[in-house]
């Protein structure tokens, strides 16, 4: 199940310092809510991905804690304050132990 | 002759997925979360601390035709600066299997707290939003969401 997590990310690749970007996430999975029976009536067991994580510069800037009720092919946007030059780097943590990630550049000038 | 077999057979696939289709749509009996479910949760994160309204701006569609995918995004007013930002916004649902939905960590680098992301909800029911500053003030903020077909289960 969700063995093929495909993130995802849209980052404007520049902005002027000072600028407020939005920046959006979505990544391929599953998101087993563990409240689903299969047709045998036995409880599917849960697999979510139950964290995301932004960090801007190897600094955390923004996180997201998911819990069950999150969709399928979790969605995520958020806001980030463009000062400087650098790279974004994504990271979604499965339930089974797996990181999902991804990265993008940012030119501020 | 070959090919009506073989669509015959595929006829079949399709007649047992939709059957154990309709097995997961009808089986789950969940015990669901309520409003006092909501109210533990938020009692374990911050105790009997007094909420504040407003500053909260929640916006979900009013009317969920699918509860698979109920889009929702929240924004807490704030300047977003070292010395005053949001620091958590957490998002619970008192009709879903399990209160929780989504928590965010902002910090005074997002320029605004506002987020967004898709949710599942498996019935009407409110959305309550809990907002922590940074100096520890707590908002609270609902909205409700008329669910036509449930995303449990499903």
């Amino acid at each position: 199940m969700a063995t093929n997590s495909v993130p995802r990310v849209r980052v404007p690749a520049q902005a002027k310092a000072g600028e407020v970007i939005e920046i959006k996430t979505l990544i391929s999975h599953e998101m087993e809510s563990g409240q689903r029976k299969d047709a045998a009536g036995k409880i599917i067991p849960r697999q979510i991905i139950n964290k995301f994580i932004a960090a801007f510069n190897g600094k955390t800037v923004f996180e997201a804690e998911w819990a069950p009720s999150i969709s399928a092919n979790p969605y995520q946007s958020f806001f980030y304050k463009a000062k400087e030059s650098g790279e974004f780097k994504f990271t979604w943590k499965d339930d089974n132990g797996s990181d999902y990630t991804a990265s993008a550049k940012l030119t501020v000038g | 002759m070959a090919s009506a077999g073989r669509s015959h057979s595929r006829r079949d696939m399709l007649l047992f997925s939709s059957a154990a289709g309709l097995a997961l749509v009808l089986a789950p009996q969940m015990a669901l979360a309520d409003t006092k479910a909501v109210e533990d949760e938020i009692k374990k994160l911050y105790g009997d601390k007094k909420m504040e309204s407003g500053k909260i701006k929640i916006d979900v569609p009013q009317i969920a035709e699918n509860g698979l995918v109920v889009p929702i995004t929240v924004e807490v007013e704030s300047p977003m600066t070292d010395a005053d930002f949001v620091k958590a916004v957490h998002v619970f649902a008192d009709g879903n299997p399990q209160p929780g939905v989504v928590s965010y960590r902002f910090s005074a680098d997002c320029g605004k707290a506002n987020a967004s992301t898709r949710m599942r909800l498996a019935q009407t029911q409110n959305i309550v939003c809990i907002a922590e500053m940074s100096n520890g003030t707590l908002y609270s903020a609902k909205a409700e969401v008329k669910v036509t077909i449930g995303g449990c289960g499903g």
